[in-house]
C-alpha cells in the first residue's frame, strides 16, 4: 500500500512546485466543474482564462484588479511570516477605502495635489487604525487575533453602509446608497492612455519592493522570519513577539487601506457598500500561494485577477454566477495546502505488514 | 413590560440561539480531539444552501436538514483528509474551507435566491406550553431547539461519562500518549471533524429552512465565526456554550427588537447591527484577559497535526 515516508529534509523543489501542482489540480476540477454543468469544459476554460487577457485593454485590467490584491497580500505576508494571523484584511481596506472618501468628499472642488496625498495617508492611516484593534488586544489582552480581526470586518461593512447611506451620500443622487463622484483631483492618474490602469499599481510594486527589502534584508524581517519557523529559539533570543505583533498587523492594515484608497480613487471613483470585492480574502490565497515572498506575490496576485476576470467572462457568455471565482479560488488554496504535504513527505510504496 | 413582550423576547432568543448551540457543540467535539476548524462558515454556508434546495424541491424539511448535515459533514471531510492525512495547516486549511465553502454555496444557491419556503410549525409539548411567560417561549418551539437541548445533554454524557468520550478528550490532551496505549488516534480525529461539520451543516440548515425561510448569499453572516469564538468564551465547556449561545441569540434579538420598535431613538440600524459583533470581541476580551483561562482549559493538542510513527 502506498504510504508516506518523512524526508531526512525539506526538498526545496517541492515548495516550489507545490503551488504548480495546485494550480494545474485547480485546472482539472475548473474542467470538472464545467462538465458537471453540462458547459463544454474546452470552451468554458477560453471563457475563464483566455478571453480576459486577448487583447491589450484586457491586460490592463487583469493589472488594475491585481493592484488591490498585491497590496494586501504583501501586507498580510509580513505578518504571516511570524505566524501573525491578519485575516481581517477585508475590513480593514473597506475603512481605508472610507477614510480616504472623506478626504475627497472633504477637499470636494479644491484642486491641487494635496489632496490625492491626503487620500493615500488618510487611507493608510485607515487601514491601520482597524488593525490596531486586533493588535492591541492581543498584545494587552492575548485576545485572538483571528477571531477579532474578522468580527471586524462584518462591523466595517456595517459602518460604510451606513456611511454611503447617511453621511457621505450623494445630496443629489436621489437617495441611492453612493457617495459623490469625486473630482478629478481626487482621482488616481491613469499610466496607459485609454485604459483603467492607475498609478496604485505602482504603489503596488513599489510595496512588494520594500516588503522584500524588510523580509530579507532588515534585522526585523528577520527576527519575524525566526519567529515563524520557531517561536522557541525567537522567545530564547530575546525578540519581543510584541513588536512583531504590531508590525505584523500595522503592515497588513495599512497596505489594506491603501487598497481601498486605490479602489475608491481609481475604478470607483466614488465610494459604495461594495468597496471591496472580496479582495481582503483572495489576499489570504495569494499569501498562501505565493509562499510569503514578494516575487511570488507579485505573479499570485496576476493569477488571482485572472479567476476574478474569468468569472465576470463566465458570468456573460456562460451564463454562470460570478461567485465561481470564489470556487475556484478555494479549491486552489485548498489543493495548495494538500499538496504541500510532499515538501516533508515523499510517498513509498510499502508492502502492508500483517 | 408586559409579559407577552417578554415572552416573544424569550422565544426569539431561543431560537436564534439554537443554531449556534449546535454549531459550537459540534465545534466542541472536533476541538476535544485537537482539531481546529475555522471552516465552520463555509460549512454552515452549504448547509443552509443544500438544506434550502432540497425543501424545496422535495417539500420536506427534514430531507433538507438531512441534506445540510450531509453537505456539512461532506465539506469538513475535505477538510480533515488535508490536515489529518496530509497534515496541512490547521489554521490555514480552515480559512480555505471558509472561503470555498462561502463561495460554492453563492455559486449553487443562485438560482434560488427568489424563491421562499413554506414556514414549518413549531411543535407543541402538552402541558409545559401553558406555563406563563416562558411556556410559549421553551415549549412551543421549532423541532431543531429540541434537538439542541438533546444535543447538549447527549454530549455531556458522552464526554464526561462514556469510555469513548473519555477517549476522545485524551486524544485531543495528548495523541502520543493515546497511541502508544493504542487507540487510532487519526480515526478518531476524523470522526469528530466529521461530527462537527455536520452540525455545522445542521446549523446552517436550521437558518435557511427554519429561521428565515429563504436562501441568501452570505446570510450566515458571521454565526460560524461567532460559534468559534463561543467554543473559546466557554472554555469548552458544554453548558458555558449553550448559555453563551443564548446570550449571543439575546444580543441579536434585542436589536431587532429596538428597530421594530417605535421607541425614537437615533441610533443608526447599522450600528445596532454590529453589535453580535462587537460583543464577540468583547466576550473574547474578557475571557483571555487572564492567560491562563484559556491556557488551561483548551486541550493540549489543539491545532497541533499530529501523525504516529509506526
Amino acid at each position: 500500500m502506498l504510504r508516506l515516508e518523512r524526508r531526512p529534509e525539506a526538498s526545496q523543489l517541492m515548495s516550489y512546485a507545490s503551488p504548480l501542482i495546485a494550480i494545474v489540480l485547480m485546472l482539472i476540477g475548473g474542467l470538472l466543474l464545467f462538465t458537471a454543468l453540462g458547459k463544454d469544459p474546452i470552451e468554458g476554460f477560453k471563457v475563464f482564462f483566455l478571453y480576459p487577457i486577448s487583447d491589450s485593454y484586457g491586460v490592463s485590467e487583469l493589472f488594475l484588479k491585481a493592484t488591490p490584491l498585491m497590496l494586501c497580500a504583501i501586507g498580510l505576508a509580513v505578518g504571516f511570516r511570524a505566524n501573525v494571523w491578519n485575516i481581517g484584511a477585508e475590513g480593514q481596506l473597506i475603512v481605508g477605502g472610507v477614510a480616504a472618501s472623506a478626504v475627497a468628499l472633504f477637499f470636494y472642488e479644491s484642486e491641487g495635489a494635496h489632496v490625492l496625498i491626503l487620500m493615500v495617508v488618510a487611507g493608510a492611516i485607515g487601514g491601520m487604525l482597524w488593525a490596531m484593534i486586533p493588535a492591541f488586544l492581543k498584545t494587552r489582552f492575548n485576545t485572538n487575533e483571528i477571531l477579532v480581526s474578522l468580527m471586524l470586518v462584518y462591523v466595517a461593512q456595517l459602518l460604510v453602509s451606513w456611511l454611503v447611506h447617511g453621511p457621505m451620500m450623494d445630496p443629489d443622487g436621489f437617495n441611492f446608497p453612493q457617495s459623490r463622484l469625486f473630482e478629478d483631483s481626487a482621482l488616481l492618474p491613469i499610466l496607459v492612455e485609454g485604459t483603467r490602469l492607475n498609478l496604485a499599481f505602482s504603489f503596488a510594486v513599489g510595496a512588494l519592493l520594500v516588503g522584500y527589502i524588510f523580509m530579507y534584508r532588515s534585522f526585523a524581517g528577520f527576527q519575524m522570519q525566526v519567529a515563524g519557523y520557531a517561536p522557541n529559539a525567537a522567545r530564547y533570543a530575546g525578540f519581543s513577539a510584541k513588536r512583531m505583533i504590531w508590525i505584523g498587523l500595522l503592515s497588513g492594515g495599512g497596505m489594506a487601506g491603501l487598497a481601498g484608497m486605490s479602489e475608491v480613487a481609481g475604478p470607483m471613483g466614488q465610494i459604495t457598500e461594495h468597496v471591496s470585492n472580496n479582495y481582503g480574502f483572495a489576499a489570504i490565497i495569494v499569501a498562501f500561494v505565493a509562499r510569503l515572498n514578494p516575487v511570488g506575490i507579485f505573479f499570485a496576485s496576476l493569477l488571482m485577477a485572472l479567476l476574478y476576470l474569468g468569472g465576470e467572462q463566465a458570468q456573460q457568455y456562460l451564463a454562470l454566477p460570478s461567485s465561481i471565482s470564489n470556487v475556484f479560488q478555494g479549491m486552489l488554496l485548498m489543493f495548495l495546502l494538500g499538496s504541500d504535504v510532499f515538501i516533508n513527505y515523499r510517498v513509498r510504496w510499502k508492502e502492508a505488514v500483517a | 413590560m408586559e409579559t407577552s413582550i417578554l415572552s416573544s423576547i424569550l422565544f426569539a432568543t431561543i431560537v436564534a440561539g439554537t443554531p449556534l448551540i449546535i454549531v459550537a457543540l459540534g465545534q466542541l467535539v472536533a476541538e476535544k480531539s485537537g482539531v481546529l476548524n475555522l471552516g465552520a462558515e463555509g460549512m454552515m454556508a452549504m448547509g443552509a444552501v443544500a438544506g434550502f434546495a432540497v425543501t424545496l424541491h422535495s417539500g420536506n424539511p427534514w430531507l433538507g436538514v438531512l441534506a445540510g448535515m450531509l453537505a456539512g459533514a461532506a465539506m469538513s471531510f475535505i477538510f480533515a483528509v488535508v490536515v489529518l492525512t496530509l497534515m496541512g495547516n490547521q489554521v490555514a486549511s480552515g480559512l480555505a474551507l471558509s472561503i470555498l465553502g462561502v463561495g460554492l454555496s453563492a455559486f449553487i444557491g443562485k438560482p434560488y435566491e427568489s424563491d421562499i419556503l413554506p414556514t414549518v410549525g413549531a411543535i407543541r409539548i402538552p402541558l409545559l406550553a401553558d406555563l406563563p411567560v416562558i411556556g410559549d417561549a421553551l415549549f412551543n418551539q421549532q423541532a431543531l431547539v429540541y434537538f439542541s437541548w438533546a444535543l447538549f445533554a447527549g454530549l455531556v454524557w458522552f464526554l464526561y461519562r462514556s469510555r469513548p468520550g473519555l477517549v476522545l478528550r485524551a486524544v485531543g490532551e495528548s495523541p502520543s500518549s493515546a497511541h502508544s496505549i493504542g487507540y487510532p488516534v487519526i480515526r478518531i480525529r476524523y470522526m469528530a471533524t466529521i461530527f462537527g461539520g455536520a452540525m455545522a451543516g445542521i446549523g446552517g440548515s436550521f437558518l435557511s429552512v427554519f429561521y428565515t425561510p429563504l436562501w441568501v448569499e452570505g446570510m450566515v453572516s458571521g454565526r460560524g465565526w461567532i460559534a468559534i469564538a463561543l467554543v473559546v468564551f466557554a472554555t469548552w465547556r458544554p453548558f458555558r456554550v449553550v448559555v453563551g449561545a443564548y446570550l449571543f441569540g439575546g444580543v441579536m434579538v434585542a436589536q431587532l427588537f429596538v428597530q421594530g420598535s417605535d421607541w425614537d431613538i437615533s441610533i443608526p440600524s447599522q450600528l445596532l447591527s454590529a453589535l453580535p459583533y462587537l460583543a464577540t470581541i468583547i466576550v473574547l476580551v474578557i475571557i483571555s484577559r487572564d492567560r491562563n483561562t484559556v491556557r488551561l482549559n483548551a486541550p493540549v493538542s489543539l491545532g497541533q497535526p499530529y501523525r504516529p510513527e509506526a
